[in-house]
């Protein structure tokens, strides 16, 4: 397929949870040094507030990576990381928004809960990535994005760590794509923005 | 999801019947309380939600409770509470009277950890703890002293963290599947219903806590309330927010201090 007819998103939002750090840091890594595309990680993980995954990240990619705070504006270009204890929204096109609501799917962050209102904002703009978990998280988000007109992956639950949370959107029929780990990280660079 | 026009439907009878104004809250988690309601309370759509809120005041108690968010817990981020106890607290005992004001306090957690402090500190005889929430369902709960057996495990944890020194167990009785905290914790707690939309200053405090409340507001009404608490704090006065919150933004911002880099605690320096 000629790389000029694959469309690119503007929004690329990827969900993980159990055996899912490995893939996204791959993912990262192979990141252009510069696109227009935003991406939003969605990751469960203790709550206890550090900036590892950060670093982990920012050593990997020449992007900026930041860990989303109150009104944070999207910025082109950047990764961005739902924090530990909140849910993570978009207020509209050029703003986050953060929620310390009740757990969604036993998770705050919860991958539902972003991939929903990024599909509401963005429609299709939106490419939705669901990796390795062992927790029925995301897969109404997958729906959701689905609906709204956007592109979703899930993860080969073959190849993941834990196949059990790629399987559920798999199983609810909401797919457009399933890659392998090493798909995953070479094909994803084909649905961002080029400058 | 609900519609961006059924919301605003809503909003607006809320003003017009109740006197209740959410038009400056954050609509991206407005809209989610809202449609998450119509499940909760299986509404068959939202036009029954709508007549419901419109012609059933006990129900807009109810409504109000679940729109508002009243997730919080003990001793939430403990090493905020490490500095409270080392750094703040110390500033503040050299006062003949301590007021501190908790903003939206919720189920009061956080009034409990904060009376837990001044206990320890020795300065709980000379204090008083404003505790405020839109919700009054929520108020009542804070009179009682009474919050699951369940979270104690975790509430101990945070205790320990940040810095306490006691059996955490100490500080309440058990009962069944809930604790009871004791009755001197709450002898210094003032707690009354308060707006932040539409209420005005009630008294000048020397630390406010105001956690996780801003996230649910817009730019225009945090700036609102920034002013209020500047103007409710007195001179070299504590503020403390969310973990994600700021006023770095705000018109206030040149007035305050930060007090580290990672605590969100500004001290009032003008």
């Amino acid at each position: 397929m000629e790389e000029s007819k694959i469309k690119s998103y503007k929004v690329i939002a990827i969900g993980g949870s159990a055996g899912s750090l490995d893939i996204v840091l791959k993912i990262v890594a192979a990141l252009p040094a510069a696109t227009t595309s935003v991406l939003v990680l969605i990751l469960h993980r203790k709550t206890t507030a550090d900036s590892v995954l950060q670093y982990l990240l920012s050593s990997r990619t020449s992007l900026s990576v930041k860990e989303v705070e109150d009104k944070e504006p999207i910025q082109a270009g950047t990764i961005y990381i739902a924090p530990p204890d909140y849910h993570l929204l978009v207020e509209d096109k050029h703003t986050f928004a953060l929620d310390s609501s009740e757990k969604v799917q036993y998770s705050r962050p919860s991958i539902d809960v972003s991939f929903e209102s990024i599909a509401a904002c963005f429609g299709t703009d939106a490419l939705g990535i669901l990796l390795s978990g062992a927790n029925a998280d995301g897969a109404e988000g997958m729906a959701a994005i689905k609906a709204g007109g956007g592109y979703t992956i899930a993860q080969d639950p073959a190849s993941a760590d834990v196949g059990y949370m790629p399987q559920q959107a798999i199983n609810l029929g909401v797919v457009d794509e399933v890659l392998d780990v090493i798909n995953l990280e070479s094909k994803v660079i084909q649905y961002l923005k080029k400058i | 999801m609900l519609r961006d026009e059924e919301l605003d439907l809503l909003l607006q009878t809320l003003i017009e019947t109740y006197g209740y104004d959410f038009s400056n809250y954050a609509r991206s988690s407005l809209k989610r309380r809202v449609s998450r309601l119509l499940i909760v309370d299986r509404f068959p759509s939202f036009a029954e939600l709508f007549y419901r809120v419109k012609t059933d005041a006990d129900y807009l108690t109810h409504f109000i409770q679940e729109i508002t968010v009243n997730v919080t817990e003990m001793f939430r981020d403990p090493h905020v509470y490490k500095t409270l106890r080392e750094q703040v607290l110390p500033l503040l005992a050299t006062h003949p009277l301590i007021r501190i004001w908790h903003a939206g306090c919720a189920t009061g957690e956080e009034v409990y950890s904060m009376a837990i402090l001044l206990l320890e500190a020795g300065v709980l005889h000379k204090s008083l703890m404003y505790a405020t929430d839109i919700n009054p369902a929520v108020i009542e709960n804070i009179k009682k002293g009474v919050f699951p057996l369940s979270a104690m495990k975790q509430y101990s944890e945070n205790y320990i963290a940040s810095g306490g020194k006691k059996d955490f167990s100490s500080y309440y009785t058990a009962a069944y599947d809930s604790v009871r905290f004791n009755a001197d914790l709450k002898t210094k707690m003032i707690l009354a219903t308060h707006n932040l939309v539409s209420d005005r200053s009630f008294n000048e405090f020397g630390l406010i806590l105001c956690r996780n409340v801003l996230i649910y507001f817009d730019k225009e009404l945090q700036e609102k309330v920034f002013t209020l608490f500047d103007a409710s704090l007195e001179k070299r006065g504590f503020l403390v927010l969310g973990a994600k919150e700021n006023i770095r933004f705000s018109t206030i911002a040149s007035k305050f201090t930060p007090l580290n880099k990672v605590d969100k605690i500004w001290r009032k320096v003008k």
